[in-house]
């Protein structure tokens, strides 16, 4: 962290400032479930009771390709810290391809996201079944302390 | 006599209320009769089931209620059938309601009189480890709610006549005669439990304390057990630390008299011990076995997780002899042999993996309704009719039959509902009622006025997350009418009450905060219907699954984002639409996929149902792997049956056979699917409104063992054969199992080798009587009555000889002949056998075909490549895509008879769906707006179902068109349409944006103070 913001010439010192996260200020994390794979995963971290920061909060979609990129660029927008999407493994999707169709968009705005100036390690894919409660919990743990590293949402920060 | 479209089921477990659903949803009337005054069986008072540890009342809970409201089935609790008259189509029967003194029409389930009532009795429920009052519901989410008088107890004080607000105690009540005329009967009461009491003097049952039975343990491990979940020592209250089980209490023991195997206290045993570590920091359990009897559907997975990441002991022993108590401490003493010596240990708790037995009632069931009893006193079936009596028209199913699980008892409980709408299917529809919901109230023009209902789940969500501080925080959110929270959203009552207050509220939107919509969403959509609103106007929000219980140590964060989740789903609520319904027409027919015996049952089934089958057979036969098999383990005709079986096909003008026939493709939906099948190089296409896969398994080849490199070296199938035809000439015999099964990479038990070799084995000493045979084996898996066929094999003098992984017998040639070597763990000493025949139990596998027939049904894979079933417990024989079926060995390997349930289950399930002729489409699709449409036609490209397709509209433009029926309402297009012109119905952009919206609100106020913070921190710096 300390080295991401020594390359990058700081704007202003605000900016500066506002990357360590005051003490006790929660990181703000969605992540957005298929309703069939990954949805079903959370469910079974549940009914396992797997552990997992409770950071995240998971908004139910039907399919991963339901997700446009404007719903993950508006939650930067609105001071989301990370965004997870989630979905069934390439091959598993319950619409056959919904999920590649979210890789390759993800993966645009990604680089978009490089280029307006939003780390994009806040945005995060990865492919959770219905039997994986466990690498959901994981995922979100994961998650969540590598945000914590890159801290609060600069440009949130910024607008407020 | 004339037919009735009418079945009564007695018995109100899972199996019947999985019997009653079938029956109901196909077009009959059902009378649910049940001797306790709830119905939910066994089932109810577990914790958790094996192999998913899914909580059982969790999964349960929706179908109590939906058996309890369906307007097809009433419920005859309390009663007990006094006579039976009739035959097979038209029988009488005459059951007595014994009087609960409390009215059913009034009693609310509120449970206020069981505060008030001053007598306390142990609660049977809860396994006498509780109290109850004498007036009472067996469990909170019982079906029907009504509470109970127990007038063994009750000192008619009258208190709670006094307190009860709905006047519903009526302590003259009497009780009440009912007739019912029915076609058919399927009787499932279920099983009882060993009485452990007779084991007093083994292990002190009922004398130590701490000796408990596995029910006690379940019970405990319950959360809505005495101790909410932990297990404590009864005599102290402290928390054990070392548990020890002990496996076949009352099982496989001749000198008690039920030398069967009880089939599910392996697996039972392990899920209690993976529980209980979980429950109590620092338990260790241990677990005391016989044979390791996990033979069921990734059961040894299961058993493989428990040893090695769970850590949980296992010792294999002969049945542990006794327990001893240490006076002062009240430990218990163990005896065991480990590694040939023979060691003493002290344990905290010991647990009895207590056997099944015939339930109480089976005499007098059997006198009543004139079906014969086994030897043990369970209901007697052959392995071709598994589930019907010797009575026609009275059917079984569940453990009554024999010992089982539970999906193999919802199969059964399936196979024979098939049975008894079969007997009846001249007269479907003509009892039942139309399901009617109020008409739908226009919403139009109203603001949203939203209702929501925080559900505490016992202690589940309550005993996390600060439930009426979310209630009262819900009630400052806009739009927010009416807030509250139930003890069981689910439970019966609150649906009524949901529904009240819906309509006293005027509400317009209807939240429930609880568990996940995945299991629970359809029964609240249905109760929102009967207030008259849209089933669309339903929003969850699962404050359970992904709340409470992955944040049980972090209560006031849980509850902080119990209301950021019920936050969202208002957002989201606010903006959700009525959908319009849309119907689809069924195709009543079903393709069969798969001609074995599996496939010819459910095709014969699907005849007799009264629809039209197509049976698609690849090969130029039918029959299947069933082709190589003779005769049953109790000499059964195989050949005969197979026949008699491929006649009636023939004979049947409703099936058609397609021979050398596979399948090309497949597309459609629910009721209307299309197959183009390769018929003999032709092609054909089809239409049909359902699908059962049975393709079965095949044997494995083996790779190991000399296999193929000895003329005398066969597997139990060719040996099979070969002893049919009498060309078997030896003295001695040697059996491998476990050939490919239960190694590293497959690590799944074939569940029929055992029982195979055994038969064989039997067969081999019937013709060659001087004969010597040898079984190698890993665990003996003759679970159920099978175990009988293990004891004559032993009595029979078939020696036995254990190996595992580490100690696999090593084959090689000696001459001519063979040699085998293994360690013998009894003696400790290698041993080497010159047998005339090596027989292998090869593993049974699935089939190749299994990955492309998958993906062109779109249809899952376990991860051991078989089809995996849409619930491992509940719904074992059907998929999550919908009209889409599996029967037999396409789901895992099994036996002949469990084939034939599940192939009759699936046309039970099947015909849920082909009962309708037309059914209500799924709404949430995707739909154009023609004016933003430039008919580019990247949806076209883009859609896996070909739903949309450009047409030219009035004005010459080409606009995008979505089909209703094939659009699945995935979203994909929505988002390709570069125009926004695609809207993706129940999942727009701004209800979706709304909930991001929603989440990031709590940031800007909780994040403002530290905020602030944080500019003074920066100004602070900067005056440095």
């Amino acid at each position: 962290m300390a080295g991401e913001a020594s390359t990058k010439p700081p704007a202003d010192s605000e900016h500066h400032e506002a990357q360590t996260p005051p003490p006790g200020e929660p990181i703000n994390l969605i992540a957005f479930c298929c309703n069939w794979c990954s949805y079903a995963g959370a469910d079974l971290a549940g009914v396992s009771r797997l552990q997992y920061p409770p950071n995240v909060k998971i908004i139910r979609v039907m399919c991963t390709g339901r997700i446009e990129p404007e719903f993950l660029l508006h939650a930067f927008e609105l001071g989301i810290d990370g965004v997870l999407v989630c979905g069934c493994h390439i091959g598993d999707c319950h619409y056959i391809s919904g999920n590649e169709k979210a890789e390759v968009r993800i993966n645009t705005l990604k680089k978009l996201m490089d280029m307006i100036g939003i780390d994009s390690r806040r945005l995060r894919l990865e492919w959770v079944s219905a039997s994986e409660g466990t690498r959901f919990a994981e995922t979100v743990k994961d998650f969540k302390e590598q945000i914590e590293k890159l801290g609060k949402n600069k440009i949130y920060i910024a607008q407020s | 006599m004339e037919k009735i479209g009418a079945v009564m089921i007695a018995g109100g477990g899972i199996a019947g209320m999985q019997s009653a659903l079938d029956l109901a949803d196909s077009g009959f009337k059902v009378y649910l009769v049940d001797s306790s005054p709830t119905i939910g069986g066994a089932m109810s008072q577990l914790d958790k089931t094996f192999p998913t540890n899914d909580c059982a009342m969790c999964i349960m809970a929706p179908k109590l209620v939906e058996t309890g409201r369906h307007h097809n089935i009433e419920l005859l609790t309390n009663s007990s059938i006094k006579d039976v008259k009739g035959e097979a189509g038209n029988f009488t029967i005459k059951v007595t309601k014994t009087a609960r003194r409390v009215r059913e029409d009034k009693c609310t389930g509120c449970g206020i009189c069981t505060l008030f009532c001053p007598i306390e009795v142990p609660d049977s429920y809860n396994k006498g480890m509780k109290l109850r009052k004498a007036i009472y519901v067996r469990y909170p989410q019982a079906v029907p709610p009504t509470h109970t008088i127990d007038m063994e107890h009750c000192i008619g004080c009258g208190i709670c006549e006094s307190q009860c607000k709905a006047n519903a105690i009526e302590y003259a009540q009497s009780d009440e005669e009912r007739e019912l005329n029915v076609g058919a009967i399927i009787v499932s009461p279920g099983f009882d439990e060993f009485n452990l009491e007779l084991m007093r003097r083994e292990y002190g049952f009922g004398l130590f304390p701490n000796v408990i039975s596995s029910p006690q343990l379940e019970r405990m491990l319950s959360a809505t057990g005495p101790y909410r979940g932990l297990v404590l020592r009864p005599s102290d209250g402290k928390m054990p630390k070392k548990v020890a089980f002990i496996q076949c209490v009352g099982s496989r023991d001749r000198s008690i008299g039920n030398p069967y195997c009880s089939s599910v206290c392996c697996m039972f045993a392990i899920k209690e011990a993976v529980i209980a570590q979980e429950h109590n920091q620092g338990l260790q359990a241990h677990i005391f076995f016989m044979d390791m009897r996990a033979y069921g559907k990734e059961f040894d997975d299961y058993y493989i997780r428990a040893e090695q990441e769970h850590g949980i002991l296992f010792t294999r022993n002969n049945r542990i002899a006794d327990v001893s108590q240490d006076p002062k401490t009240q430990n218990l003493i163990l005896n065991y042999i480990k590694d040939g010596e023979m060691k003493s240990e002290e344990f905290d708790l010991v647990v009895l993996s207590v056997g099944m037995v015939f339930p109480k009632d089976a005499k007098n069931l059997a006198e009543k309704f004139g079906i014969n009893l086994n030897e043990f006193n369970f209901c007697d079936t052959d392995i071709f009719n598994p589930t019907s009596t010797n009575i026609p028209g009275i059917f079984v199913a569940g453990a009554f039959e024999a010992p089982k699980d539970i999906p193999g008892t919802v199969a059964q409980a399936s196979g024979a509902a098939a049975h008894a709408s079969a007997l009846v299917s001249g007269q479907r529809d003509t009892l039942v009622v139309e399901k009617t919901f109020p008409e739908e109230i226009d919403i139009g023009g109203q603001d949203p006025r939203i209702g929501v209902f925080v559900c505490h789940c016992g202690i589940n969500i309550g005993g996390v997350v600060d439930v009426p501080e979310v209630v009262e925080y819900v009630k400052t959110l806009p739009n927010v009418v009416y807030a509250e929270h139930n003890l069981y959203t689910c439970s019966q009552d609150t649906q009524e009450k949901i529904k009240q207050i819906a309509q006293e509220q005027n509400l317009n939107r209807v939240i429930v905060a609880s568990c996940t919509p995945r299991t629970h969403g359809p029964l609240f959509q249905n109760t929102i219907r009967g207030a008259g609103l849209n089933p669309y106007l339903f929003e969850m929000a699962n404050i359970r699954d992904q709340c409470s219980w992955v944040h049980m140590h972090e209560p006031d964060k849980a509850t902080d984002k119990a209301k950021a989740l019920v936050r969202m789903a208002v957002a989201r609520a606010r903006l959700l639409e009525p959908l319009p319904k849309s119907e689809i027409e069924i195709s009543p027919s079903a393709i069969i996929i798969g001609g074995g015996v599996t496939g010819m049952n459910a095709a014969l089934m699907i005849a007799e149902e009264g629809y039209d089958a197509y049976l698609i057979e690849k090969t130029d036969k039918l029959g299947g792997i069933v082709n190589r098999l003779h005769y049953g383990l109790r000499g059964e005709d195989i050949r005969k049956y197979l026949t008699e079986l491929k006649s009636k096909i023939d004979s049947n003008d409703k099936i058609k056979v397609y021979l050398n026939t596979t399948l090309e493709n497949f597309s459609g939906f629910v009721g209307n699917y299309e197959a183009e099948l390769n018929v003999n190089g032709n092609k054909e296409t089809l239409k049909t409104g359902v699908v059962i896969v049975a393709t079965g398994g095949k044997e494995y080849k083996p790779e190991e063992y000399m296999y193929g490199e000895h003329d005398r070296i066969l597997t139990q199938l060719e040996f099979g054969e070969l002893l049919n035809e009498g060309k078997v000439k030896g003295k001695e015999f040697v059996m491998i199992q476990c050939v490919g099964s239960r190694e590293e990479h497959r690590p799944y038990c074939s569940r029929i080798c055992c029982t195979h070799a055994i038969k064989n084995a039997l067969k081999i000493r019937e013709l060659h009587p001087d004969s010597k045979v040898y079984i190698l084996f890993k665990d003996m898996r003759t679970y159920g009555f099978r175990e009988i066929y293990y004891e004559d094999a032993t009595r029979e003098g078939v020696l036995f000889i254990r190996f595992d992984n580490e100690t696999k017998p090593k084959v090689s040639k000696d001459g001519d002949g063979i040699k085998i070597e293994v360690l013998d763990h009894f003696i400790q000493e290698d041993v080497a056998l010159y047998p005339d025949y090596l027989i292998l139990s090869p593993a049974t596998l699935p089939n190749e075909g299994n990955y492309d027939l998958a993906q062109m049904l779109k249809v899952p894979l376990s991860k051991d490549k078989f089809f995996l079933e849409a619930h491992m417990k509940l719904r074992p024989v059907e998929f999550a895509t919908e009209g889409v079926f599996l029967a037999g060995l396409a789901h895992s390997p099994k036996f002949f008879n469990e084939c034939i349930s599940e192939a009759n289950a699936a046309v039970s399930r099947a015909c849920t769906v082909l009962s309708k002729r037309i059914m209500e489409a799924y709404s949430a699709i995707s739909v154009v707006d023609e004016f933003k449409c430039i008919g580019c036609g990247t949806c076209e490209e883009i859609c896996e179902y070909h739903a949309p397709s450009l047409v030219e509209k009035g004005s010459g433009k080409l606009v995008s068109e979505i089909n209703k029926a094939l659009c699945k309402g995935c979203g994909a297009c929505a988002v390709a349409c570069c125009n926004g012109a695609i809207t993706t119905l129940h999942f727009k952009n701004d209800q979706i944006l709304s909930m991001v919206e929603s989440a990031a609100e709590e940031l800007k106020r909780e994040s403002s103070k530290p905020a602030e913070e944080a500019q003074t921190g920066a100004s602070t710096s900067g005056a440095d």
